[in-house]
């Protein structure tokens, strides 16, 4: 019986749950003519307690009942199989589990694992079978039970509420888990890193090469692991981002609020908002294959010399990414700016522009603010663009012609391909990856702060 | 009929109007208007005077054919149930229905007998002089003294940091908020209780020195107590400033102001000595209005 089946004979008994605990409340009612909550409400508990508990049984028993079972054949495999090392013992049993379901097996089977085979089948039918008895046999009893309960006095309409907020909450916790799962994963694999490289040397270090030999006697074998060249790449590449991204940004929603027609805005803000749409993959071959050989060919005019792959190529592309962050978060903010002021500036015989520069900007700034920030953040995670335009080379400079590379890059050059996960050189990843959340969480942190902070003022 | 009415129409209960109420509306093309203004619109010393002045919104006309005097030195107040134009009128004094895109405004409007709305009148310098104050008191998130300065600064009415703090000071005195607010300049505005805040906002209009102060319902977010207050204040702003105020309050109409206007449906119907509309009301809907039979 396929598991599917199970979950519709799980709903059909729900169905029917629901009905006869209407019914039932109905019926205990119908002397006394009195009852606490609505028939549906008694309906809706029967229906919870058939479906929830067997459907719960269900999903811990799918999930748990491979490695049971696997942990049962293991304890049955001759010693000889046993004593084997993690990896060997893996294999093997990838070998039973495929001898067992007849595809293709890793060589010759021996009679043990044959037998182990055999074994492992018998179990999993058995599990199958008790999977169905036992689940449906929840789901009965607790409609049963639940139907027992169901009297003229009893609260379904306040249990029923308090099971659907249970419901609520165990869904925004999944979210919350998950961010401090990745979190945790990360942390732990930098704590790895960290272990092997002093905390010293990648905060304080200034150069980065992180191809570490596998021998000895390899070329190159001195691993260097200083985070300072690339945390200075991507400021450089985010800062020359953000000198693109703001002026354009917040002038444009200057306009777009205090200036345009409703008709204009009406049709420009939405073309503003494609930009945030375009992938950033796009961006990052735009930047690559026009914007450097451009910046390229007309630094060498003027007698400069550009590389080819440079942080102001990036920056500037990436700055025209995120001019939809910033003007349209900056378009909010103006627009929550109480109409009452700008008469009140008018009113006193300022011009519109001196109102918009003494008023109502000073008003929304700090709310502009938190947008430059949460631009900022972004800017700072951004990696198509950097891969493709910045280049790889970790140079610590300051001068926008020259290629950087940036803790994005880096992520992504140290990932791809084969890797092992136990050398400096892939764990480095990690120890990045939580430097780079540690900043965007400031980051967003004073953002949403200011922006919390910057709402309370007209309240 | 009061000795002052010296223009008085002959039988006003009629509705035939007045001969300056004729002269006006024999120019204007609009003559749709059901009802002619009762009462004397002009008066022998106008600081401001409106003629024929029509407000559209779209296509829905807010103000149909008003024509009425701002005298020197007098407090004008308009009264009238929502809706009736009183507060579009007096937007339009100051042209502040300028910056509302679908307003279109016709007829003429003059200050000291220059033509508000004609093309070499700077609508920015006219609101310096036809200050304004607003329904909900809206002091800037600025410092007090930066509320104040803000006019002046803009203006470049000080010369000097001196001349400026001069300006704040009177100013604020003349608002009687001097005493209040002198220890805590530098505190925002927004920190004042809602009756100081309008005096703040009051004494930004006068810190620039205008001719004429338009007032739209100053009172109606603020208690009773601090009514009173600006209630005052409005009286002894009289002494230097021509003051226009809408208003809900047909008491503080008859408190503050010397003429009274009674607005209906975009129409001026009634416009006279505040003492005259409120003891003797001449139209039946201005009668019907302040007996409180509809409003």
């Amino acid at each position: 019986m396929p598991v599917y089946f199970v979950v519709l004979a799980i709903l059909g008994l729900t169905t029917i749950a629901y009905h006869y605990g209407r019914k039932r409340a109905l019926t205990v009612s119908a002397s006394s003519n009195h009852l606490h909550s609505l028939p549906h409400y008694y309906g809706a508990w029967t229906a919870i307690w058939c479906s929830i508990p067997a459907l719960a049984v269900l999903v811990l028993w799918l999930a748990l009942q491979s490695t049971i079972i696997t942990n049962i054949v293991i304890a049955d495999l001759p010693s000889a199989i046993t004593d084997l090392n993690e990896q060997r013992i893996g294999l093997v049993i990838n070998d039973i589990r495929n001898y067992a379901e007849g595809r293709i097996t890793s060589g010759e089977i021996s009679l043990g694992i044959a037998a182990a085979a055999k074994h492992y089948k018998e179990l999993k039918s058995l599990s199958r079978m008790a999977l169905v008895v036992i689940v449906l046999a929840i789901a009965i009893f607790g409609g049963i039970m639940a139907l027992r309960l169901i009297s003229p006095d009893f609260r379904a309409r306040n249990t029923v509420e308090n099971i659907i907020r249970g419901l609520l909450v165990i869904c925004s916790s999944i979210a919350i888990l998950t961010t401090i799962g990745i979190v945790l994963s990360v942390l732990f694999e930098a704590i790895r890193f960290f272990d092997q490289i002093p905390i010293t040397q990648f905060l304080f270090g200034t150069e980065w090469s992180p191809q570490t030999a596998i021998r000895t006697d390899q070329v190159g074998s001195s691993g260097a692991f200083g985070a300072i060249p690339l945390l200075t790449g991507t400021l450089l590449i985010s800062f020359i981002a953000l000198l693109v991204a703001v002026p354009i940004g917040l002038m444009s929603a200057i306009y777009l609020s205090e200036y345009a027609s409703a008709r204009l805005r009406a049709i420009a803000k939405p073309i503003l908002e494609i930009l945030a749409g375009i992938p950033t993959v796009v961006y990052g071959f735009f930047a690559a294959l026009t914007v450097a050989p451009f910046i390229r060919d007309s630094g060498g005019l003027l007698g400069l010399e550009v590389s080819s792959e440079s942080a102001l190529a990036a920056g500037l592309v990436m700055g025209v990414m995120i001019i939809p962050f910033v003007s349209s978060l900056s378009d909010d903010v103006i627009n929550a700016v109480p109409q009452s002021l700008r008469d009140a500036s008018l009113g006193i015989g300022a011009t519109h522009s001196e109102t918009i520069r003494q008023v109502v900007i000073p008003a929304a700034l700090p709310g502009i603010a938190g947008g430059v920030l949460l631009a900022a953040s972004r800017a700072i995670g951004e990696t198509m663009i950097v891969v493709m335009a910045a280049g790889l080379a970790a140079n610590l400079t300051i001068n926008p012609l020259d290629s950087v590379t940036t803790v994005t890059v880096q992520i992504v050059t140290l990932l791809v391909g084969d890797q092992e996960f136990d050398s400096p050189k892939t764990l480095a990843a990690f120890a990045l990856g939580i430097s780079l959340f540690l900043v965007t969480l400031v980051l967003n942190v004073i953002a949403l702060h200011i922006v919390r902070k910057y709402r309370e003022q007209y309240d | 009929m009061s000795k002052a009415n010296i223009y008085a129409i002959e039988n006003p209960v009629t509705h035939q109007p007045g001969w300056i109420g004729s002269r006006v509306q024999e120019g204007s093309e609009n003559t749709a208007s059901p009802y002619a203004t009762v009462g004397n619109i002009a008066v022998p010393n106008p600081r401001m005077s409106a003629r024929s002045v029509n407000v559209f919104y779209d296509e829905k006309q807010a103000i149909n054919n008003v024509s009425l005097d701002i005298g020197l030195n007098e407090v004008i107040s308009m009264i009238g149930p929502s809706g009736c134009g009183k507060s579009t009128f007096l937007r339009c004094l100051n042209r502040m229905n300028d910056t509302i895109d679908i307003c279109r405004v016709e007829g003429e409007i003059t200050l000291q007998d220059e033509n508000i709305y004609s093309k070499s009148m700077d609508a920015v310098l006219l609101r310096a002089r036809v200050g304004m104050v607003f329904q909900k008191p809206n002091p800037f998130p600025k410092s007090i003294y930066d509320n104040i300065a803000y006019g002046p600064k803009i203006h470049g009415l000080a010369r000097s940091r001196s001349e400026l703090n001069e300006i704040v000071e009177t100013s604020l005195a003349k608002a009687g908020l001097w005493d209040e607010v002198k220890d805590r300049l530098t505190k925002p505005g927004t920190g004042l209780s809602g009756g100081q805040q309008q005096r703040l906002c009051i004494a930004r209009a006068i810190a620039v020195s205008p001719e004429v102060i338009l007032m739209d319902e100053p009172c109606s977010a603020l208690d009773p107590i601090a009514t009173a207050r600006v209630e005052e204040l409005i009286d002894e702003l009289r002494q230097n400033y021509t003051i226009a105020i809408v208003t809900h309050s047909m008491q503080q109409a008859a408190r503050v102001s010397q003429r009274t206007a009674y607005f209906h449906l975009g129409n001026l119907v009634e416009v006279g000595e505040t003492n005259d509309i409120f003891t003797n009301p001449k139209h039946p809907l201005t009668e019907a209005y302040i007996t409180g039979r509809f409003g």
